[in-house]
């Protein structure tokens, strides 16, 4: 099944990335606000809309059903 | 998966030597977001997809949220933080006017949604929990009450695991669309007459008698509650981040959902291929499991790459594949600007069939093309603009404004403008 490809490879590549040691004073890029791992609020009614007219949602830290007078 | 993942040395923790006194909540931080959206569609699902012009789906949205965060650290100096936010609507779409079968419903709504949560961070172990309530509301249509819980647990490595579960609980108006209404003392009028029948959003619908095209009565059914059917989402949402190394961080989130009861829209048409219509019927339970992946990766000094991907498959059939990448660049240490492609590919869910092509044999049908198979693009750029000493207003930090432009291979086409101002 190609999800079962790309899920491999994916973690595959997570896998082969060492994590480095990094300390508190090397994290300056790593704490830059557009290095955040989540949605910038200016997306957060854009993320709404694409949940709307599309039939999955979820794992993006917005909504994943209910809440709302929408299938 | 976590064996894979972590690979790292342990780190020490650093000591606390400084005195301490506990530090009362304060308003830390404002947020306020507002957006214009614009679409032009058609196969609207009020008109079970009808491609002519009853099929309209244009639709026009105004939404604004502001959110307050008040933050205060406890005599065990775990900082403890309290969110409100109130955020609402207001739109216009063109096929909720389909809902009387003549055209002439209410055709916009207002939705407000309150939300409140609170936090508590320990440092020391690296450790949060967290409780939050949400209320959402459209006058006539729905409301919805939720809840949700959260926990996260830092480890020596710089990753950190956590566990979110939600729950909404919704009641849903079951207002039809206004031929599906009986309506009583309506006697049958000969042919060369006729009978206009016309629904309000509160679900009231009146018979307007026309004779030789004058209106000679009307008829209005008997005012009652109208009914709602409830509609149950339980999320587990689990994710993992890790800091890679000083210029990339990844995480990977999964959702279980699962939905339960009535699971459709009662105004949304199906017309059979023999041409009578009816209102879609789902099934009364959906499972649902996204997964999400991001990585991002600061290249030189200018340039951050934001990359994303999720797979997504539910219980009703419907494959997703959803891949985003956003390249800020720094044009100085306080402005960047940030262009930005989606992709989205999605195909049908099974009990999906455009107009007239379902039969009155099947069990459950719709024909609302937010189900169907379809590939999206969405592309637009973003400026922001942090100075340390902010932006003309005192107080005023962060500037975002945001420019996207979306395509779906069904014809619908939409623009939105966001902007964001945040107050410290």
């Amino acid at each position: 099944m190609k999800f079962k490809k790309y899920l491999t490879a994916i973690l595959a590549a997570f896998g082969l990335i060492s994590c480095a040691h990094v300390k508190a004073y090397q994290k300056s890029r790593i704490n830059d606000s557009e290095m955040s791992l989540s949605n910038r609020h200016v997306e957060k009614n854009e993320l709404n809309a694409e949940s709307y007219r599309e039939g999955s949602s979820g794992a993006n830290g917005g909504k994943t059903g209910g809440g709302c007078g929408c299938n | 998966m976590y064996l894979m993942m972590a690979h790292a040395f342990s780190q020490a923790p650093s000591p606390d030597s400084a005195g301490y006194k506990p530090k009362k909540l304060k308003l830390d931080e404002v947020n306020f977001v507002t957006s214009y959206y614009d679409q032009t569609a058609d196969k609207s699902a009020v008109m079970g997809g009808d491609p002519g012009p009853k099929g309209i789906a244009n639709v026009t949205d105004f939404a604004s949220g502001l959110d307050l965060t008040f933050i205060g650290f406890d005599h065990k100096q775990r900082k403890n933080t309290l969110a409100m936010g109130l955020g609402i609507d207001y739109h216009t779409a063109a096929s909720q006017a389909y809902v009387d079968s003549n055209g002439t419903a209410k055709d916009d709504g207002t939705r407000i949604y309150p939300t409140l949560s609170w936090t508590r961070e320990n440092d020391q172990k690296g450790t949060s929990f967290g409780l939050g309530a949400y209320y959402s509301a459209e006058h006539g249509y729905y409301h919805s009450f939720g809840l949700n819980g959260s926990v996260s647990k830092k480890n020596k490595t710089n990753g950190e695991f956590s566990l979110k579960i939600v729950g909404f609980f919704d009641k849903i108006n079951m207002i039809y669309p206004s031929e599906f209404y009986p309506v009583d003392s309506v006697k049958s009028a000969p042919v060369t007459d006729s009978i206009v029948y016309r629904t309000s959003a509160s679900g009231h619908t009146t018979a307007y008698i026309y004779r030789n095209g004058q209106q000679v009565g009307e008829t209005k059914s008997h005012k009652q509650e109208t009914p709602t059917k409830p509609r149950n989402t339980f999320t587990a949402s689990l994710s993992f981040s890790q800091i890679i190394n000083q210029r990339m961080q990844g995480s990977v989130e999964m959702d279980l959902v699962y939905q339960t009861g009535y699971l459709g829209l009662p105004f949304h048409r199906v017309f059979y291929n023999t041409g009578k219509d009816t209102i879609e019927n789902l099934p009364s339970q959906r499972f649902k499991i996204p997964i999400g992946f991001r990585l991002n990766y600061f290249l030189g000094d200018n340039i951050i790459l934001r990359s994303y991907y999720r797979f997504y498959a539910d219980s009703w059939g419907l494959v997703s594949n959803t891949f985003n990448l956003e390249v800020p660049v720094k044009i100085t240490p306080f402005v960047s600007i940030s262009p930005f492609y989606r992709l989205y590919m999605q195909s049908a869910a099974r009990y999906f069939a455009p107009y007239k092509e379902h039969s009155e044999e099947e069990q459950y049908f719709t024909s609302n093309y937010a189900l169907a198979s379809f590939t999206s693009n969405l592309l637009g750029a973003g400026i922001r603009l942090a100075p340390p000493k902010g932006i003309l207003m005192n107080g005023l930090s962060v500037l975002e404004l945001r420019y996207s432009h979306y395509m779906q291979t069904t014809d619908l086409n939409a623009n939105i403008i966001s902007l964001n101002l945040t107050f410290r």
